[in-house]
């Protein structure tokens, strides 16, 4: 059975899902009973207004919070019933992560950054070595394993970011704000590096992004606002 | 091992922080292995007492005398295979500061009451022949560079001979070592027939305290009784005890060395129980984000915890290693008093303690910083970068 099929032709199905967060003695409703289907090999635009709960609804579907209600199935497994330890191991298996801010290691180089991952793997050194070779060159980075995020311009910080989100060859890729803080230029490049990523390695990806720009890249965006889920830019 | 880049990488982070901590720990540890020595030197004695031995000395106290006839007596209690005499000279030599311990003693009852102390069969001989002769351990005889053939004068603080002068010549004939490491070799034995005979007649008959041999340590508490009660209502009452617990007593004189020593190191280590911790608290906050991410691409709270405790017990253990090493070393190139202590050197087991205590501080000063870190919720963590 593949993950298709397994969740009924959805790689991600989040169904009937409510975040509820709480700041004293204030709830905040963030999403409210929003479903959404993302096909395995999908390249996927999340758009909406600062605070509607794009981040959160990526954070629900990579498995880093939960569902004040609702299920998230992903790959065909129910991850918000998940213990904390084996939603961990269902991360490093399945998910990698893209932040806006690279979210890189300043003590590390740029190829032990992308190493970091597969250190949760079996794989030996040389193995390890192997795959990280090839996710920096993926990315177009090779010639800047050695250095150190401090010295890598903005654009090179998300090639090392992106090659450390794919280095496992996970299931899905999250990008969140993944060309926010960089300039046009190196915003397309990372843009381009997405994209090729989904149509020539099949990689099924979830971009949260303010950019149209950016959303345009993708197969499909969808709308969020007031928590919940649309085909049309909120008017 | 794979981890250990990420977690050297990670103390690597602020490098003047971590090697100043780094620095106060190597000085606690090198003062911990210094007071280590400094302790096994003042009460050392008490671990190399003999087991099957005891002390018998004057009830009222060490310095009130006991007639040389109770030897006799006391070989005819049950259970006492033998029992021989010393007596507490208390002499310096040339100058008041070099002071050391010598005691008249008969020789062969001595060296068979002490096989600790490894003599030469020549030497013996040449003792037993010489009536002024003296024998001196190793580490005295290296402090004054003396050696077989030597006529040393030694004053007494105590003792005159029959025409009054306080300094006494002693041929040294021998020179003795340690059986074992702790054994103290400062001491000087000299012959008692030659002191009986040479010192003023009011004194003469009376020694300072006997060592006895009991046949079976397991009833030496009997046998100490049997001898207190040999001697009871007599001119010259006893109070026999273990010879460690004599030992003891001595090194008491100058305070309870051990619980001295245990303050500082207390002190010290409390003291740098706080650096560390406030190290690591910092070093975990500073990289909340950092945390985040990695709990995001797949870290346990387990493996974060181990993390954070793997890198404490690095710098601790570091810190101790270098502490100890250095202290060994410098413990190594000899006695800092030139040969006032009995013994010096840094003990295996002090040093396999120091250790432990290194891997101990470090588990104690991260385990609130790796809770802390392993309460972080990814998400928040994330937001904190």
């Amino acid at each position: 059975m593949n993950e298709n099929q397994s969740n009924n032709g959805a790689l991600v199905r989040v169904e009937n899902v409510g975040k509820i967060f709480h700041r004293g003695s204030e709830d905040i409703h963030v999403l409210a009973d929003l479903h959404l289907q993302v096909p395995a090999g999908e390249f996927l635009a999340l758009m909406g207004p600062s605070g509607s709960g794009k981040t959160t609804l990526l954070n629900l579907i990579g498995g880093l919070d939960r569902p004040t209600k609702g299920s998230v199935v992903v790959a065909g497994e129910r991850i918000d019933q998940l213990s904390d330890r084996t939603l961990a191991a269902w991360r490093a298996r399945h998910v990698g992560f893209v932040f806006q801010l690279y979210n890189l290691m300043p003590v590390l180089t740029a190829e032990r950054n992308v190493e970091l991952p597969l250190l949760l793997t079996h794989l030996s050194k040389a193995d390890r070595k192997k795959h990280v070779d090839a996710a920096l060159a993926m990315v177009g980075l090779s010639h800047r394993a050695k250095h150190y995020p401090r010295t890598l311009s903005g654009g090179e910080q998300q090639r090392a970011g992106i090659a450390r989100g794919i280095v496992t060859d996970p299931t899905l890729l999250l990008c969140d704000e993944p060309t926010g803080d960089l300039d046009r230029k190196a915003g397309n490049e990372i843009l381009d590096l997405l994209q090729a990523l989904n149509r020539e390695h099949g990689k099924t990806i979830i971009m949260v992004t303010h950019d149209p720009h950016a959303s345009a890249r993708a197969s499909r965006t969808v709308y969020l606002d007031k928590g919940q889920l649309s085909n049309e830019p909120v008017k | 091992m794979k981890f250990f880049h990420l977690i050297w990488s990670n103390l690597k982070r602020k490098k003047l922080r971590t090697s100043l901590t780094l620095l106060s720990i190597v000085v606690a540890f090198v003062l911990f292995g210094f007071l280590s020595s400094i302790q096994q030197a003042l009460v050392g004695g008490v671990a190399m007492a003999g087991a099957d031995r005891l002390i018998v000395r004057h009830k009222v106290s060490i310095i009130q005398l006991l007639p040389e006839s109770y030897k006799a007596r006391m070989e005819r209690i049950p259970g006492v295979t033998l029992a021989t005499h010393q007596t507490w000279f208390g002499g310096i030599y040339q100058d008041p500061k070099n002071f050391f311990m010598q005691n008249p003693v008969v020789p062969e009852e001595f060296l068979a009451m002490h096989p600790e102390l490894v003599l030469s069969p020549e030497q013996k001989e040449a003792w037993l022949k010489t009536r002024t002769g003296a024998i001196v351990g190793r580490k005295t005889a290296d402090r004054f560079h003396w050696k077989i053939g030597d006529k040393v004068p030694i004053q007494s603080t105590i003792w005159s001979t029959a025409a009054g002068n306080r300094t006494w010549e002693f041929d040294i004939v021998g020179i003795y070592d340690g059986e074992k490491k702790g054994t103290d070799t400062t001491p000087l034995f000299f012959r008692y027939d030659y002191f009986d005979e040479a010192r003023q007649p009011g004194a003469k008959g009376l020694v300072g305290w006997y060592t006895i041999r009991v046949k079976d340590p397991a009833q030496a508490v009997e046998v100490a009784k049997l001898v207190d009660q040999e001697f009871e209502n007599s001119a010259a009452e006893t109070k026999t005890e273990p010879e460690g617990a004599f030992v003891q007593a001595w090194a008491s004189q100058i305070g309870n060395i051990v619980l001295i020593v245990a303050a500082i190191l207390g002190a010290v280590f409390f003291t740098i129980l706080l650096v560390t911790g406030n190290t690591m608290a910092q070093a975990v906050r500073e990289r909340t984000g950092e945390l985040g991410v990695l709990k995001a691409i797949g870290f346990t709270n387990g493996q974060i915890v181990g993390l954070v405790l793997a890198e404490s017990c690095l710098l601790t253990v570091l810190g101790g290693i270098l502490g100890l090493g250095l202290a060994w070393l410098v413990i190594s190139r000899g006695d800092p008093t030139s040969g006032l202590l009995p013994m010096f050197f840094f003990p295996t087991r002090d040093l396999l303690i120091g250790l432990g205590l290194s891997a101990a501080l470090g588990l104690v000063t991260g385990i609130f910083p790796a809770l802390q870190a392993m309460r972080l919720r990814v998400a928040d963590a994330l937001r904190r970068m």
